[in-house]
């Protein structure tokens, strides 16, 4: 029914845009590269302070870390990009990993993809919640996901209820997950990074997923242009928390010790990882790719700090340094942009 | 910036609810301050009876919890918390959002903790915890209003940066020799009441806030610039100052919750007030307020205050589990945005779709500039 808009609309788009494109894209990759650069001159620096950084143990160690941050990045990218934001994973995860690796417990002997399914079930309904109350009800995702966070978070904890589930119920073939290496490297990173490469690829080239660039650069355009905002949400919505679902499984695979608090501030810190990777908190530009780099940066801060003999305890006030020049440098970067463009094509751009 | 959309479908004064922006720019700050107004008395009323309801379950299911002593542990308890939500409210209605407040709370306690281990006077100490909010709050401010960014983004930085100066001053100590003096307020009430330290300096400040918010010119300028930075630049309002200085206040505010929560627990730990800035925004979105600005009322935060502390202190005493409390406090904010747009589109009917398509209401975060 909006197909006559998109039409009319159609010769005001080429115009602005073709002239603009390659600008664009320059500073988009620039973008990527730039926290790619980042990382490698952190290693490269850290390495030759201290040549063990490099060594096996230490980079399978960082690559385990990152795995479940990576994975959530992956999710909340897609929230993000569209102009909204999931602030439940963190509750989704812990629920996740707590019934999941329970089931060890109550059915001795269940197959372990049974128990990612049950994890990634537990995922898609709490995420499938959120992105109806988001789409349908049409209010805020901030305050659905703030609200859900708790009532999430509450309902954990009911079903914990001060037990735990530890290391003796678990059996090996799960705890084992994260520690299988080909080659030196984690199966499992190895497995994140394709899912994390096909995620990126799916947003980048699929119809679907470009829409949810166009949803977050702007919503009434997006609509106008015939796009169905509310099931895109949606359907980000419901990635999100599947993709918490599973990483609660994998959560509870590497810590094998799992209370009520599992994953809880996990939402504020892949924020972190996702904006220091370059996704626009206000939505409609960053990759996944970029997002799970922004999480591995912080992961190989943390383990640098360990390895050069830092406190930990600078740990956190680096994060949120990083953080804020990762935005502050996004925002000179897109004013740049905007003034580059204005004096290309005068007109466009106000 | 969304407003400008509506120009094909002029807001029928008739049709008109409560909650629309676009017609409320259309006439004015006044016609703004009323429809807020309106809006927002209606919620009051709802979180009123939720006060007397939650205060009729706790009287019902516990004989202890309408004693003094209960109420004097009730409101000690989240006398910091409240005093956090009152800066959050001005901050949220203008638009912006400050998560960085507990951090800030934890960052104040852990120098208090410091300077007092390295036998600092007490007031030379308060001086330097004071300015240390102000500072906290102006680099907030600053890179919100002057660099331009999300105040999401900033504050979700600055909320890991201070933590992590707080972690820096006290790494795992733990300083607790504070003086009876100071650290009564957590055991003792005001001399001759039943009220606490922290409520007392709460109930002052929300007299102060309530004050500048709906009876100043800034009050008004704040609701203005909530509602559209654009037009409140134009009608000539100071938007970037007024912003940083609700930063600064805000600052200010949490690292004087931060010295009365150390004094109440007699405790200096890093990790004082973790995770509480959630609870604070979820209070003021309780009270009323849009999380796109521009609406709300400081009567409504206070009700969300008395609800939040009564009902879980109701609960505790229950035997309810207490952290579960969660999805109570959830499913009341589930309410409080979807009872408002519930009541706009059941008053609406099925012209929805028309305004729908017009779509002023994009699921979005938190304004940004």
């Amino acid at each position: 029914m909006t197909t006559t808009v998109t039409e009319r609309r159609e010769p005001a788009g080429p115009p602005a845009g073709s002239g603009s494109r390659r600008l664009t894209e320059r500073v988009f990759r620039v973008r990527e590269f730039g926290i790619i650069a980042v990382l490698l001159v952190f290693v490269a620096v850290t390495t030759s302070i201290q040549p063990s950084f490099l060594n096996q143990q230490n980079l399978q160690f960082l690559l385990i870390n990152t795995t479940v941050y990576a994975l959530l990045a992956l999710g909340e990218t897609m929230v993000v990009v569209s102009r909204n934001v999931d602030l439940s994973i963190g509750s989704i995860l812990g629920l996740s990993a707590y019934v999941s690796a329970s089931m060890f417990g109550h059915h001795p002997g269940i197959p372990i993809p049974l128990v990612f399914l049950i994890g990634l079930g537990i995922g898609l309904a709490c995420g499938m919640a959120n992105g109806l109350m988001v789409a349908v009800g049409r209010v805020p995702s901030l305050v659905v996901t703030l609200a859900t966070l708790y009532i999430i978070r509450g309902i954990d904890i009911l079903i914990v209820g001060g037990n735990e589930v530890t290391a003796q119920t678990l059996p090996n073939s799960f705890t084992n997950i994260p520690r299988a290496t080909v080659a030196g490297i984690p199966y499992l990173a190895i497995a994140i990074a394709v899912v994390i490469g096909i995620g990126a690829y799916y947003m980048r080239a699929f119809r679907s997923g470009r829409e949810l660039y166009a949803i977050g650069s702007n919503p009434e355009a997006a609509r106008l242009a015939g796009i169905g905002v509310g099931k895109r949400i949606f359907t980000a919505f419901t990635a999100s928390g599947a993709i918490a679902g599973v990483a609660g499984v994998l959560w509870a695979a590497q810590y094998q010790t799992i209370d009520s608090t599992a994953g809880t501030g996990y939402e504020l810190t892949v924020i972190s990882a996702v904006v220091v990777g370059g996704v626009a908190i206000f939505g409609g530009s960053g990759s996944a790719v970029g997002a799970a780099v922004g999480a591995l940066l912080l992961s190989s801060i943390n383990s640098a700090l360990n390895v050069l003999g830092f406190p930990q305890l600078w740990l956190e006030a680096i994060a949120g340094f990083l953080l804020l020049l990762a935005i502050t440098l996004d925002r000179i970067i897109s004013v740049r942009l905007m003034t580059a463009l204005r004096r290309r094509s005068p007109g466009v751009g106000t | 910036m969304e407003p400008d959309l509506n120009t094909g479908a002029a807001p029928d004064p008739a049709t008109e609810s409560p909650a629309a922006g676009p017609a409320a720019h259309a006439t004015g700050p006044a016609g703004l301050l009323a429809t807020a107004a309106r809006g927002s008395v209606r919620w009051e009323t709802g979180l009123g009876l939720l006060v007397v309801a939650i205060i009729i379950f706790g009287a019902v299911t516990s004989p202890q919890f309408l004693t003094s002593g209960n109420f004097f542990n009730t409101g000690v308890t989240s006398g910091e918390i409240a005093i956090m939500a009152l800066p959050m409210t001005l901050i949220i209605i203008s638009g912006e959002i400050d998560l960085s407040v507990a951090s800030i709370l934890g960052m104040s306690s852990a120098l208090l903790g410091v300077l007092w281990s390295h036998h600092w006077p007490m007031l030379a100490i308060f001086v330097v915890v004071a300015l240390l909010g102000i500072v906290a709050g102006l680099i907030n401010g600053l890179l919100v209003t002057r660099v331009g960014l999300p105040s999401l983004a900033v504050t979700i930085g600055t909320l890991a940066l201070y933590r992590g100066v707080a972690l820096i001053l006290l790494g795992a100590n733990t300083v607790s020799n504070f003086p009876a003096t100071y650290t009564n307020i957590g055991v003792l009430p005001l001399p001759h009441t039943q009220i606490p330290y922290n409520i007392a300096i709460f109930v002052v400040l929300a007299v102060i806030f309530a004050i500048v918010l709906h009876s100043t010119a800034t009050g008004r300028s704040i609701y203005a610039m909530g509602a559209s930075p654009e037009a409140a630049l134009f009608a000539g309002i100071r938007v970037k100052r007024v912003k940083t200085m609700l930063y600064v206040v805000s600052g200010l505010v949490c690292a004087m919750a931060g010295v009365l929560w150390t004094f109440r627990l007699s405790t200096a730990v890093q990790n004082n007030g973790l995770g509480l800035e959630l609870d604070v925004v979820a209070i003021v979105l309780l009270g009323g307020v849009s999380i796109f600005g521009g609406r709300g009322s400081l009567a409504g935060v206070v009700l969300a205050v008395i609800a939040f502390a009564g009902l879980q202190n109701a609960l505790l005493l229950t035997n309810f589990n207490q952290e579960a409390t969660g999805i109570v406090i959830g499913a009341l904010l589930l309410v409080s945005v979807f009872a408002p747009n519930a009541g706009r589109l059941w008053r609406a009917g099925p012209p929805r779709w028309a305004r729908r398509r017009s779509g002023h209401r994009s699921p979005a975060v938190g304004g940004g500039t």
